[in-house]
């Protein structure tokens, strides 16, 4: 085995390669062995923190941890890493906000039945699809019902609503909202119509024009003054217009470069063959189109994944607002390493996995069919 | 107007902001009828085939396919574009569609045929111009004379009473040039009425039974085509034939 290993055809190859990769010139060399040291020197320290020398539910005594003052850390500062504690026992608050605990079980419900709504949208070779794609359209309904509640189940104002529960809310609502409208804004920016054509470009440019969080405050205080008395809009849901408005604005820009790459040859031949403007486009234009902007609307949507974490400023509690909550505990204050490096994870998870998924599609869609 | 005429073009003029394409253009075909039309590049030959299926709108003039008048009504464009069949210089298959696929999206959505009597109609149309094979590609996986063919076949899965060409064989490597000018051929045989704007003049000879030269937006010249090709009349006729023939 060792004398297999050791073949000297495979320790030349892999002589050669370190050679012309790592270590071409004395410049090179250097730098690879500063990376060396770096990588060396880090990574055994973060896993140190993060893992071994972290607290978990009990500290290095066995205590189990109730405030900050059971960390091992805060008792020996320098010698221990992160008490995850704080996470453990917030858990409830990162993932829910302030849902009342007794009714949790509803938002578990929606978070297990989510991947099962959205499979058919993102994978086509799922079993039972066509089935599935039912219940992806009644889903909504279903989730907004156990969120929300109804007759059967008791109300939980959106108020309460918050953490992952409300990250992934506005996020994952946001992007499949702003989705379809984006294609609309689109295809009215190249439309010859002038009067939808001028309505395109000027919400695009608006809401393009405008950084994110002055949409939320506008919508947050200046809309109510625009509202009659007594109208209001749920907060949550004016953060949701918001995150969507400025999606779609986005992802229509990314959309409008795939479309201006169909040569105008494929609309004429879908029209010369007695498509209507719709077929043409649904059939022949669009397919092509989204393709091509794959990467780009991705990027839109991981964008506002992390987005959300703006919504903080209008009074809603995402995941890291919740995080800065924990932070102003006082039994927790302090903590700040745990809950940040907990919410980054959250979200590099979340974006990481898109990103992961665009990838997938762009490798599937080009063997699928040879362009 | 003769109860036999298809398409009648009258004094049909367009502008590109200012410059002008046509010219006061004069055109009658009659059913059956098979139209080469030839003539300098920008000279606008393809953009009066283009005009008859409004794929290009025409500022003053008459054009009338099939009894239909060509306006800005939606509903005249819908019924003539089901009667005209068009073929492309750059073929304009659908990428993302598999050939088999792309001759039956039109009857599908257009006529709303079964998908699997479309799928039938397709693979009939396939033989006929000889790639059955070919169904299940794409367009990217097949050689500049096959997509032609192709989209000559989709072309008339719509069942055309007539077709325009436009430069069908200008994009293809030479050696490719025959394959699609046989399924021509045999289409004119069949009497089909085909305006075919092109510079393949052994086909013009065996196919035509008018030419048309175009020069600078008018019909400058219309006659048989031996007479065109023996005696042509203007100075201009001359001038073209001698470079395109002598080359």
């Amino acid at each position: 085995m060792l004398i297999r290993l050791l073949n000297t055809s495979n320790l030349i190859v892999t002589k050669n390669w370190l050679h012309k990769n790592l270590f071409s010139s004395w410049g090179s060399a250097l730098i690879t062995i500063f990376c060396l040291y770096i990588v060396l020197k880090i990574i055994p320290a973060g896993l140190d923190w993060l893992f071994f020398s972290a607290d978990f539910a009990y500290n290095f005594q066995g205590d189990k941890i109730i405030d900050r003052t059971f960390c091992s850390r805060v008792m020996f500062p320098g010698e221990y890493g992160a008490c995850w504690a704080i996470v453990i026992v917030r858990w409830n608050q990162f993932m829910y906000g302030f849902y009342p605990v007794a009714e949790v079980w509803r938002v578990n419900i929606v978070f297990a039945l989510t991947p099962l709504a959205l499979l058919p949208l993102f994978f086509d070779k799922v079993l039972f699809r066509k089935q599935l794609i039912y219940f992806t359209f009644i889903f909504p309904f279903i989730a907004y019902y156990l969120l929300y509640g109804g007759p059967g189940l008791t109300e939980i104002s959106t108020s309460k609503w918050g953490g992952l529960l409300v990250t992934l809310f506005l996020g994952l609502t946001g992007i499949i909202v702003a989705f379809p409208f984006s294609i609309l804004l689109a295809l009215g920016r190249r439309s010859k119509m002038p009067v939808i054509k001028s309505i395109s470009v000027i919400f695009i440019e608006c809401i393009r024009g405008v950084p994110l969080i002055t949409i939320l405050f506008f919508g947050n205080i200046m809309l109510p003054l625009f509202l009659p008395d007594g109208f209001n809009v749920d907060n949550l849901l004016r953060g949701l217009v918001a995150m969507t408005f400025f999606a779609a604005a986005y992802m229509a820009e990314a959309i409008r470069g795939g479309l201006q790459a169909i040569p105008n040859g494929q609309l004429e031949a879908a029209r010369a063959l007695g498509l209507s403007y719709w077929q043409s486009t649904i059939q022949i234009v669009l397919p092509q189109a989204l393709r091509i902007s794959i990467p780009a609307i991705v990027n839109s949507a991981i964008g506002v994944i992390k987005d959300t974490s703006l919504v903080l400023i209008v009074g809603l509690f995402d995941l890291l607002g919740i995080g800065r909550a924990a932070l102003a505990d006082m039994n927790w204050m302090k903590l700040s390493h745990e809950v940040y490096a907990f919410v980054a994870i959250i979200f590099f998870i979340l974006c990481f996995s898109m990103s992961r998924y665009s990838l997938y599609l762009e490798k599937k869609l080009k063997t699928d069919n040879s362009i | 107007m003769d109860s036999n005429t298809v398409i009648s073009l009258e004094k049909v003029n367009k502008w590109y902001d200012d410059f002008h394409v046509l010219k006061d253009v004069d055109l009658s075909v009659t059913k059956g009828e098979k139209i080469v039309i030839c003539g300098p590049s920008g000279s606008g030959k393809s953009t009066m085939i283009r005009c008859i299926n409004r794929l290009e709108a025409h500022q003053k003039g008459n054009i009338t396919v099939n009894g239909t008048e060509l306006t800005n009504d939606l509903k005249n464009i819908d019924i003539i574009r089901k009667d005209v069949g068009m073929v492309f210089q750059q073929f304009n298959l659908f990428p993302h569609l598999s050939v088999l696929d792309n001759i039956s999206l039109a009857p599908i959505w257009v006529k709303k045929t079964p998908k699997k009597e479309a799928e039938e109609l397709a693979m009939r149309y396939l033989e006929k111009v000889k790639i059955p094979e070919q169904a299940l590609k794409f367009p990217g996986q097949l050689s500049g004379g096959q997509q032609q063919r192709v989209a000559i076949a989709r072309s008339l899965a719509m069942n055309p009473q007539i077709m325009l060409f436009d430069e069908p064989t200008s994009a293809l490597d030479p050696e490719m040039i025959k394959e699609v000018l046989d399924v021509m051929v045999q289409l004119a045989n069949e009497g089909m009425t085909m305006l075919v704007v092109t510079h393949e003049m052994g086909f013009a000879k065996t196919v035509a039974d008018q030419m048309i030269f175009m020069d600078e937006g008018r019909i400058v010249e219309q006659a048989s085509p031996t007479e065109f090709f023996t005696n042509p009349k203007s100075d201009r006729t001359k001038l073209f034939l001698s470079q395109i023939l002598n080359h």
